[in-house]
């Protein structure tokens, strides 16, 4: 079970969050001049990358705040997270794996 | 007879020499510099694909391309649960197709996979689970595919050690039963498909992995390894756990992401467990195997990992399950647990076709049920790969599915891993 | 002289005042306290106790802890508290014990199943693969039930276990894993440095090494027992050093997450009243130090399997902690130094030890000492063979520079064979972590290479095999630990240990040339895998560590092979001329010993399993005798019966008493969020289709969410309650989840909308009052409510009181009459209901469950999201564009509508269904085809969704979803049944009853 080191209230233990995914998915701003190939890009297609993962992270039990951390998708290693929503800039702060 | 033909006089004949002269079930081969076809994965859908194009295809001259050991991915990491009960006509005739070369498939490939048509049951302990799986009994008939609907009692005679006292957390309301639905013996099917590939002359490459696609415009030309390029115009991807990465290489961006699949065995009791047992509701499911531990799987983590680890505490919410349907379990140990990488897709069907790169195929996404399918998955991707175009029943789940908004989706109905 | 195995009249921690009766196959003989199984086994002269897996060869103890392969049993403390598979060595012995061996019938003596040993060459390696395969139908019936009869070990029990299992959350700054010498010198360090430090020890003390006898070694000039008493002493004055016995670290999980099983009455005949048999101890620790010591190694050599070959180690063991001679003239079989303190000690209890080392001369350390104990050393030899059916009494020497082919092994009397194929670092742990290992030539063995963060290994399991070393290591381990955590370095003297180096040469198997050759050489004891089946396995192919470990099984059993890795690996390079390097281990994978499945799942069964949620009014339901369905986290009354009425019988009477009078169901279930903030209308137009902004304050609207896909997420009601507050309504199942997806979008979509989302299920119960004669009810018990229609009309929410107690009231309706559905404060609900009923008694009020609301909104054609819609389904389909609002931007699912697959007319649209049988009720699920004629494979045009007998119209109808539905009214289809042939039935507009909606109106 990972820690996660949640920037509101510290490290907690995974049970207490939800994972949202990859982090930095837009909604294309206006969906109406936006293709269909555009749009199912959007709503389907994911990096899924073997590697670091920025991805959103939602404490349930606690805080129930978003926010995003990267993680080493081969180790699980969390290395950096930041306390806003995907829509923010990223304040990175390094964290203990 | 051929040589090296595996049968009850085989053994006796060789008993003699102490088994000493059994012929390899496959070669080692050194790769050539090209192949008519290669295939990427070495798992049992990538083998089946290349024993089905040179038994039925006449397509000989094919490589598997296999960065580790054969089945030594999710083919060698599942709960081996075949059935074919699934909901939407497209999906039924895909897994029906392989539930059918199950079988007979030690016969075809003179090898004992070990199939073993037990039954697969899945339960119901709502109104709810039980509108659905009577749905998904309505449409598996409508289609010749057998699945029928038990009372507890009956389910109970079907499978003993299962509670069915109605004080349950969650009890059992009805169960639907798969017949035919069953296990296999994992790693044979990956053994067995190569040794029978291997015997019409298909190059079994293990330890070879392939770094990257490598293509002109939109013609694929061959595949970058670790021992050099090997020069292919048609390739087949089948990378279970590893779909974004490979694919990621010629460009494509898939509707994919890969989750750690966890499960586990109990330590070895005698027979006590008879079929196979589903809960969606509770996230569970259960059989015992030939070696006598009983097999236990459930859903999946929850994010992104390539590490084949999960949580603990997905495994124990499994048991807290199974031990609510099998209360005699409690003292029963866990012995083992582990993961495997899982590609899912956002309507859990698999993506089976081309690309838009032409002579780059893609075999994927087959989520946490792929095992049930390696026969007809196969058979279906060597039929495509051989004559350049979807095989009718793979026509469905084609990559641009889901830019039309065509989805397949058994994700209503498979709430769980299985 | 006397063979066997024979209890000392003095030594070992066992209390030889006192007796302890036990039973073992039915036999009954006595122990110590202080005994294992094990130990108590031995000391009664018992060697033969277990069979093999699969040529149910005679087994006996073959090692003292969880490592043991051969040695399993069954232990019966009564027909609940079954335990199979018990490794005799761990086992503590307790007043009337039962043990009994498994894997055999008719008895231990005479198994049947030892023919498979006769039938040995017919069934190599994976033999299973090559036969069995006809006729095909034969495998399910015959074949496959004789392998699983014959395989598996133990029995399952057959009753639910009555015992108690706990869970304790720790947290801590490090946990030390193994309280072994390492462990013992690294858990001062840390606890001077001020640190939290758990230590635990899976044996009931601690000590490891230096509790088996330590062989002779002497720290600070004392001996071993000496010196250990007095670490544990200076431990137990450190106050954040917490020591746990009978506790196992079995998993090493992510970040620092320990699973730890303390045995808590495992050595008792039951659990003390009130106490738990076990406790599972999750630890979050900010460092994990691994000091698990080491493994011996087996030897491999023809016939080494007889009951009397045995680690020398557990000889160790059984002789210092039990007082038991495992033999009287004992044969050690060695390639290392770690056997000769031993060697010395048995010859000191009476033995007549005999000492094989396949190094050329003895170490020098040892020469004069063995030579006056009258040791008999036999260098640069091998054991190559052994005799004794059930017991061994003779084992085989050959000269190691012979020329097997012309000389013959010479015979020793023999009762134990004691083999030492070298200590290998217990690092499964540290692998298990994903530290990474490497395998050091001149250990022969693996060790750690690269640790992840957070972990740390140190002394034998770190591959420091001599004593000195192990302490040293350990103290550089612990400094780590501190610097790592910012604490502050202690001083700390290390013990003096008074040792020599430790040499061992690797050996991977004995010489198998001439007669030997036919005899077998166990690699896994436990799975029967010889040597000769690993060679068999790599000619066909199965090259791959992985595939030979799954091809042979070896390692495969109850002990995971614990003790077969390292000489699989060694044989495996050997055949295939590679390094042990390349050749790799297999993944170890969680947990080190098998860990009960209710330990694992503590306290989370029964009804603590899920927790089950009830409505306010559930006690007044249990009380008249309703009968429940469970939905989602919830359990619903379901119809209320009176006496002699069936389940139909009582939905018919509630469902015409709500359209002919009046009826009140609890709908409490319901999910309620309540929006409030500037932006809250803004926000809610993008979530819900309808446009929210435009709602005025005091009114409601009915809403879809989809999601972005364009498909049903959820349905509900949107009341605005002030200018800037909403109150919504989700489905009983989406509560949860309407509540994330709110917050979600809100968090990391649109965070500049200034708004508040709060749930408030829980604060308000729910009474939904519907029926021609509900407003005159309601006006019985309304305060400062005007409940004329034209003041408080469809579609609209007031304030007021209800019964005395304030509440909200909307003007809604899911049943398609008059209908206000009453919010109080959740403790007043139950008293709301039982007002209700009190005063509408003479109006016919009647209480009415889950099941007659389905089939009136389904007689109305409302939808329920889960049954209507499955995830596939969008508002076109359910033919409710009317909710689309056309003019107000942007809402979540909207852009997917115009895909071409969503546009499509082929796709399913909600109808109704009249059955030409108006008394056959379709059966949900039911597939509807063109033709009554139709056999399978048939194509399937939609399927029954909702299905009733209605009693207000008198028939049965159906909803269900068809292709292209809206353009087939009239037309006639079939629908299918599981149990006959499809039933005729005619499409018509999903909408049975008032169509214009006029008695909603009333």
């Amino acid at each position: 079970m990972l820690e996660i080191p949640c920037p509101f209230c510290g490290p907690r233990p995974e049970v207490e969050f939800r994972c949202g995914g990859e982090a930095d998915i837009r909604r294309p701003a206006d969906p109406d001049r936006c293709s269909d190939r555009a749009w199912t890009d959007y709503l389907w297609n994911r990096t899924n990358p073997k590697g670091v993962h920025r991805e959103r992270w939602w404490h349930v039990h606690g805080c129930r705040r978003w926010f995003v951390v990267s993680r080493h998708t081969v180790s699980d290693t969390i290395l950096a997270v930041s306390d806003s929503g995907q829509t923010a800039q990223p304040q990175e702060t390094a964290a203990d794996g | 007879m051929r040589r090296g033909r595996y049968s009850f006089a085989a053994l006796v004949r060789h008993a003699l020499s102490g088994h000493r002269r059994w012929p390899p079930a496959w070669r080692r081969r050194e790769p050539k510099r090209a192949y008519d076809v290669v295939i990427v994965g070495g798992g049992g859908h990538g083998l089946a694909t290349a024993y089905y194009l040179a038994a039925e295809h006449g397509v000989r001259d094919v490589a598997v391309v296999e960065k580790g050991w054969i089945g030594g991915g999710n083919t060698g990491r599942n709960t081996t649960i075949i059935r074919s009960n699934y909901l939407h006509p497209e999906s039924i005739a895909l897994y029906d197709h392989a539930l059918r070369l199950w079988p007979t498939l030690s016969l075809e490939l003179d090898f004992n996979i070990m199939f073993s048509d037990r039954g697969v049951m899945m339960l119901a302990h709502d109104l709810h689970d039980e509108r659905i799986l009577k749905r998904h009994i309505h449409a598996n008939r409508l289609l010749g595919v057998d699945n029928r609907w038990l009372s507890p009692a009956e389910a109970k005679a079907f499978c003993p050690p299962l509670n069915i006292d109605p004080r349950a957390r969650y009890p059992v309301l009805g169960a639907a039963l798969q017949e035919r639905g069953g296990v296999a013996r994992h790693d044979a099917v990956a053994w067995g498909y190569a040794r029978a590939a291997d015997r019409l002359g298909v190059h079994i490459l293990e330890g070879i992995e392939v770094k990257a696609i490598r293509r002109r415009g939109d013609r694929v030309l061959g595949v970058e390894t670790d021992r050099g390029v090997i020069a292919a115009g048609r390739i087949g991807v089948v990378v279970a756990g590893h779909s974004s990465v490979v694919l990621g290489t010629a460009g494509l961006r898939l509707p994919i992401e890969s989750f750690p699949l966890q499960a586990l065995v109990s330590e070895p009791v005698k027979p006590v467990f008879p079929c196979v047992v589903m809960s969606n509701r509770v996230h569970a499911y259960i059989s015992q195997s030939d070696k006598g531990e009983l097999v236990i799987g459930a859903g999946t983590d929850q994010y992104v990992s390539y590490s084949q680890r999960g949580g603990i505490q997905v495994i124990r919410h499994n048991l807290e399950a199974i031990l609510e349907l099998f209360p005699i379990f409690a003292r029963l140990r866990l012995m083992r647990q582990w993961a495997g990488i899982v590609d899912v897709t956002p309507d859990r069907s698999p993506i089976i076709g081309p690309t838009p790169i032409r002579g780059l195929y893609v075999n994927a996404g087959w989520g946490t049920g792929g095992f049930k399918a390696t026969p007809g998955s196969g058979h279906l991707f060597a039929w495509t790969l051989a004559h350049e175009e979807p095989h009718p029943i793979v026509a469905p789940f084609g990559l641009d599915r889901f830019e039309s908004g065509r989805l397949i989706d058994e994700s209503a109905a498979a709430a769980v891993a299985h | 002289m006397a063979e066997g195995p024979v209890r000392l009249p003095v030594g070992g921690r066992i209390d030889r005042k006192r007796r302890l009766a036990f039973r073992f196959d039915g036999r009954r003989l006595a122990g110590h306290p202080g005994d294992s199984l094990a130990s108590a086994l031995l000391a009664n002269g018992i060697r033969l106790v277990a069979r093999s897996f699969k040529y149910h060869r005679p087994r006996g103890i073959y090692a003292a802890g969880p490592e043991e392969p051969c040695a399993l049993v069954e232990l019966r403390r009564d027909e609940a508290r079954v335990d199979p598979n018990c490794p005799a060595g761990e086992v503590e012995l307790f007043d009337g014990l039962e043990a009994r061996s498994q894997n055999r019938w008719p008895s231990l003596a005479w198994d049947v199943g030892a023919l498979a040993d006769r039938l040995k060459p017919l069934l190599p390696a994976g033999f299973y693969y090559k036969t069995f395969r006809w006729p095909a139908a034969l495998w399910t019936r015959l074949y496959e039930p004789l392998i699983r009869r014959m395989a598996g070990v133990g029995r399952a029990p057959r009753l639910p276990d009555p015992d108690r299992y706990a869970h304790r959350h720790h947290h801590c700054d490090v946990l030390v894993v193994g309280a072994g010498a390492a462990g013992l010198v690294a858990a001062e360090l840390l606890g001077r440095a001020g640190l939290s430090v758990l230590l635990v020890e899976s044996r009931a003390q601690p000590g490891g090494w230096l509790a088996d006898g330590g062989a002779g070694v002497r720290l600070d000039g004392d001996a071993a027992p000496h010196w250990l008493q007095a670490q544990l002493a200076r431990l137990e004055a450190l106050e954040g050093v917490r020591l746990l016995t009978r506790s196992t670290a079995f998993g090493l999980y992510d970040h620092g997450f320990v699973g730890v099983l303390e045995r808590i009455a495992d050595h008792l005949p039951l659990p003390a009243p009130g106490t738990p048999r076990e406790r599972l101890w999750w630890v979050r620790a900010k460092a994990v130090l691994i000091t698990t010591g080491c493994l011996e190694r087996p030897l491999v050599f023809p016939d080494n399997d007889r009951p009397g070959v045995m680690l020398a180690g557990a000889a160790a063991h059984y002789l210092h902690h039990h007082g038991v001679l495992v033999g009287r003239r004992p044969v050690i079989f060695t390639n290392n130094d770690s056997v000769y303190g031993l060697a010395l000690e048995l010859a000191r209890a009476g033995a007549a030890v005999t000492v094989v080392d396949v190094r050329p001369a003895p170490p020098a350390r040892w020469e004069r000492e063995l030579c006056e104990a009258g040791v008999r050393m036999l260098c640069g030899r091998a054991v190559v063979g052994s005799e004794g059916r059930s017991g061994l009494h003779t084992v085989h020497i050959l000269a190691l520079d012979a020329d097997p082919a012309l000389s013959l092994p010479k015979p020793l009397a023999a009762d134990a064979l004691l083999v030492s194929g070298g200590l290998q670092p217990n690092a499964a742990l540290f692998a298990q972590a994903r530290g990474r290992l490497c395998f050091d030539e001149e250990l022969g063995a693996w060790r750690p290479d690269e640790a992840p963060p957070r972990l740390w290994a140190a002394g034998g399991a770190n591959g420091r095999l001599s004593l000195a070393a192990a302490v040293e290591d350990a103290a550089r381990a612990a400094r780590d630990v501190i610097r790592s955590l910012g604490g502050r370095e202690p001083r700390l003297e290390l013990p003096r240990v008074e040792e020599e180096t430790f040499a061992q040469t690797p050996f991977w198997c004995s010489p198998l040339k001439g007669a030997a050759a036919a005899r077998r050489a166990f690699v896994d004891l436990h799975n029967d895998v010889t040597v000769a089946d690993i060679a068999v396995a790599i000619r066909e192919g199965y090259r791959a560590i992985e595939h030979l470990k799954r091809y042979t099984t070896a390692g495969m059993g109850p002990d995971q092979g614990k003790i077969v890795q390292g000489n699989l690996q060694g044989l495996v390079a050997r055949e295939l001329g590679r390094a042990v390097q390349e050749v790799g281990t297999t993944t170890f994978r969680q947990p080190w010993t098998p860990v009960p499945f209710a330990a694992l799942v503590g306290a989370h069964r029964g009804p603590l399993f899920e927790p089950l949620r009830t409505p306010p009014t559930h006690p007044w339901a249990e009380a008249h005798g309703a009968l429940f369905e469970d939905v989602g986290p919830w359990r619903r009354a379901r119809v209320f019966p009176r006496s002699g009425e069936d389940l139909e019988a009582a939905l018919r009477r509630e469902a015409r008493a709500v359209r002919t009078a009046c009826g009140v169901i609890d709908a409490s279930t319901l999910g309620k969020i309540e929006v409030a903030g500037p932006d809250a209308a803004i926000f809610l137009d993008r979530i819900y289709t309808i446009a929210v902004s435009r709602l005025r304050v005091g009114r409601c609207r009915y809403g879809l969410m989809l999601r972005d896909d364009g498909m049903v997420l959820d349905d509900g009601v949107v009341a605005r309650l002030e200018e800037h507050r909403f109150h919504l309504t989700t489905t009983t199942g989406g509560a949860a989840r309407v509540l994330a997806w709110l917050e979600e979008w809100h968090q990391t979509e649109w965070p500049e909308l200034r708004l508040w989302i709060t749930s408030t299920t829980e604060q308000w119960a729910t009474i939904a009052l519907s029926g021609p004669r509900a407003r005159e009810l309601l006006a019985r018990l309304a305060e400062g409510i005007d409940l004329d229609g034209a003041a408080f009309p469809h579609m609209s929410f007031r304030e007021g009181r209800i019964a005395g107690v304030p509440a909200r009231v909307f003007r809604i309706s899911f049943t398609g009459e008059l209908g206000f559905e009453i919010n109080v404060e959740a403790g007043f609900g139950l008293h709301l209901w039982e007002a209700l009923i009190e005063a509408g008694s003479d109006l016919g009020l009647t209480p009415y469950g889950t099941e007659a609301m389905h089939l009136l909104r389904a007689e109305k054609g409302y939808v329920i999201v889960g049954q209507e819609t499955d995830g596939t389904v969008s508002p076109l389909d359910l033919g409710l564009e009317g909710l689309l609002a056309k003019n107000k931007g942007d809402f979540i699912g909207r852009r997917a509508l115009a895909l071409p697959a969503l546009q499509s007319p082929e796709r399913k649209q909600l109808v109704g269904l009249l059955p030409s049988e108006p008394g056959s009720v379709l059966e949900e699920g039911a597939q509807l085809v063109p033709s009554p004629e139709a056999t399978p494979p048939a194509v399937s045009e939609g399927h029954v969704t909702s299905s009733y007998f209605s009693p207000n119209l008198e028939r049965s109808f159906a909803l269900a979803l068809l292709a292209r539905g809206r353009q087939r009214h009239g037309e006639r289809l079939w629908a299918t049944r599981l149990d006959g042939a499809p039933v005729p039935v005619e499409v018509v507009p999903p909408c049975f009853y008032d169509p214009e909606g006029q008695r909603l109106r009333m």
